[in-house]
């Protein structure tokens, strides 16, 4: 070949024009196609190629912890794993399903019908497996099998505190009691965040934060854990005594209102859900009211002597032990004559209240048990806190007037009434009750004077001693002040005669008082009933243990119990020497 | 103007090749954090087992328990205890309340 026979060769034109236009046609191919892709489908594949190496990682972070107010841990989360699986992307052998099985203690069947519907994308296998269950399944490898972390709620006190803390559910969400009121405070945020992953799976670079996690804020309470088990110890051991149908304890702080320890009975072991039933998840204390009888004497005496209208020297005379009020008679256990109101307190006397009550205006008398708190919620923040029952001055016949200065015709919570007992202990003031730890003198609001609240409290030191209706509320080494009160029980809207609500509130030391124990117990039926018999002995018990723990200096002296005491501690020191 | 252009190309390449060495760098030191923050997690979930586990060990009841009976311990009445006043005037309390055992 030569060029010269090559240049010969002639073409046809439309050759080179098909070859152009095959050409041209392939080159907008390539720009038709590199526009859609560019265009129309980018998201998806830059997406695509996203995927290859960055993920969305989850980070999971603890609920907040529950502290008493010495740090001491009343509940915290542990992480657990549970087993989850994507049926979409799940390949399992006969044989690995049967492996899963035993591991999750779980049956063939249950696997199989839990990953049944595959179009699912998540599903949870079993959850909170025990670590080396868990750790045996990440091992097994199975395609669509995952861990995923969680956190168990768990309650190291177990039913000692278990009203006040109350329960998560399985999700981590508040349910009852504190962790439900502060549910917002303690939830944790489950953060996610896009990243980078090498060959390795190596996390190398954070693109961007998706969401922040965020740890749920831990929660100290008021609550003292030594104080919290005497408490409930104390409590227990009455009611079984006493074979009573239910019981509630709370202990405040005398000054500032804090609830030290707060229980009641039957309760729930919170780390075990199955215990749980309607019985016993009520928290009593806040959200059970009763008519609390003679506990409520003090306030309806420290009006009239806040007007003036008595003091603790003015005779009453209570023969013949029964007072007519309209058609209803009001009674004492017994006739006891002419009583200094002093002495109406220290024996508690129905007559004798009930005739300085209707010595005093309605209006007056219901100021001052509503300004007491009574008829409104304690305030302390709890789902369901009861307001209890005051009724309106201007519906008041007599009778009513009368019965509701011993307690009956109106009702209250137990943290009420302690709450109220705080005027006796802070020169007059109504202190705020709370459950979480205050770091500050807490500002109550002054009801009666201090010299009416001192007064009162020297009448309610008259109940403890010898010739007063609670002698077994006295704590060696201690001035005790405090009421008992027994009261009917209503049923249906009428009071049962052999069924009975028992308590008593009290404070000490009395020259101080640190703390306020109110003690009540629910149909004692051991034979016992009075509340000086039933409940004050639990006060005491659990005064003597706490003030002990607190270090409280002794204001009365070590040898001051009950007329007997002397001899057998001469006896106990004899054998020591 | 040639050898301008080789200049700015040996510039180029060392600058390229900073940039890669950087960025290795940078993901190694981000793998080391990514451990220790790990790591960190890893003691704080050991951290709240072990407060756990202190706090089922010093619960009130067990401890009083093995106070009672195995070391056959005893409360001290209020009159086999002694309390020492101090000195300062706000806190001391009348030396007649003091009991003595």
């Amino acid at each position: 070949m030569t060029p010269r026979s090559a240049s010969n060769i002639t073409l046809s034109a439309w050759r080179s024009r098909v070859l152009l236009g095959l050409l041209l046609l392939g080159f907008f191919g390539l720009v038709g196609r590199a526009a859609y892709l560019q265009g129309m489908k980018n998201d998806f594949l830059q997406q695509e190629g996203a995927s290859r190496y960055s993920r969305i990682v989850e980070t999971n972070e603890r609920r907040g912890m529950i502290t008493d107010r010495r740090g001491e841990v009343l509940a915290i989360s542990t992480p657990v794993a549970s087993v989850c699986a994507d049926p979409r992307k799940m390949e399992a052998s006969k044989e690995q399903l049967e492996n899963l099985a035993i591991l999750l203690k779980m049956d063939i069947t249950e696997i199989q019908a839990r990953i049944a519907d595959k179009r699912r994308g998540f599903v949870y296998l079993k959850r909170r497996v025990l670590p080396e269950a868990a750790e045996s399944v990440a091992k097994m490898r199975v395609p669509g099998v995952f861990l995923r972390n969680e956190f168990q709620r768990f309650y190291p006190t177990k039913e000692m505190a278990a009203h006040v803390l109350g329960l998560t559910d399985i999700d981590d969400r508040g349910q009852e009691g504190v962790e439900r009121e502060w549910q917002e405070k303690l939830a944790s945020e489950l953060g996610k965040r896009r990243v980078i992953r090498d060959r390795k799976g190596r996390i190398v670079e954070d693109v961007e934060k998706i969401r922040a996690a965020r740890q749920g804020q831990d929660l100290v309470l008021s609550l003292d854990s030594g104080i919290q088990y005497l408490a409930h110890s104390g409590l227990k051991e009455a009611v079984e005594k006493n074979q009573a149908k239910a019981g509630s304890i709370v202990v405040l702080d005398a000054q500032t209102g804090e609830v030290l320890g707060l229980s009641n009975l039957p309760v729930y072991n919170p780390n075990r859900r199955t215990t749980i039933n309607n019985a016993n998840i009520r928290n009593r204390a806040l959200i059970d009211t009763f008519e609390p009888g003679s506990t409520l004497k003090p306030f309806a005496v420290a009006v009239a002597m806040e007007v003036g209208q008595v003091n603790p020297d003015t005779v009453v005379q209570t023969a013949p032990g029964t007072f007519r009020v309209g058609r209803a008679t009001i009674r004492d256990v017994q006739d006891k004559g002419e009583l200094t109101v002093a002495q109406i307190i220290q024996e508690s006397s129905n007559v004798g209240t009930a005739k300085i009550a209707l010595s005093l205006p309605a209006q007056t008398l219901w100021e001052m048990l509503s300004r007491s708190g009574f008829g409104m919620p304690a305030g302390i923040g709890f789902p369901g806190e009861a307001r209890g029952e005051l009724r309106p001055y201007n519906t008041w016949r007599p009778i009513e007037q009368a019965t509701m200065s011993y307690g009956h015709g109106i009702s209250a919570s137990l943290l009420q009434l302690a709450r109220g007992y705080t005027l006796f202990t802070t020169g007059g003031e109504l202190k705020p009750v709370s459950l979480l730890k205050q770091n500050s003198p807490t500002m109550g609001q002054q009801v009666i004077s201090r010299a009416t609240a001192l007064a009162m409290s020297n009448m309610l030191e008259l109940a403890t001693q010898p010739g007063g209706t609670a002698p077994l509320a006295q704590v060696n080494g201690y001035r005790v002040a405090g009421k008992t009160g027994t009261a009917h029980k209503l049923i249906n809207g009428s009071y049962a005669s052999d069924r009975y609500i028992s308590s008593f509130i009290g404070y000490a030391p009395a020259s101080n008082p640190r703390l306020i124990i109110a003690v009540m117990l629910d149909e004692p039926s051991a034979g016992q009933y009075f509340g000086g018999a039933v409940a004050a002995p639990v006060f005491s018990k659990v005064m003597t243990g706490a003030l002990r723990m607190l270090n409280v200096p002794h204001d009365a002296p070590a040898n001051n119990i009950a007329p007997f005491s002397a001899i057998p501690e001469v006896k106990i020191e004899g054998s020591m020497l | 103007m040639a050898k301008l252009n080789i200049v700015l190309a040996l510039i180029l390449i060392a600058s390229a090749l900073s940039v890669v060495t950087s960025q290795h760098k940078a993901r190694s030191l981000f793998v080391a954090l990514e451990n220790e923050q790990e790591m960190a997690r890893q003691l704080e979930v050991k951290w709240g087992q072990l407060q756990l586990e202190q706090s089922t060990l010093a619960m009130h009841g067990r401890i009083e328990k093995i106070a009672r009976i195995k070391l056959d311990m005893k409360v001290p009445t209020a009159s086999r205890v002694q309390i020492v006043t101090s000195k300062h005037p706000a806190d001391g309390i009348d030396s007649d309340s003091v009991s003595k055992p």
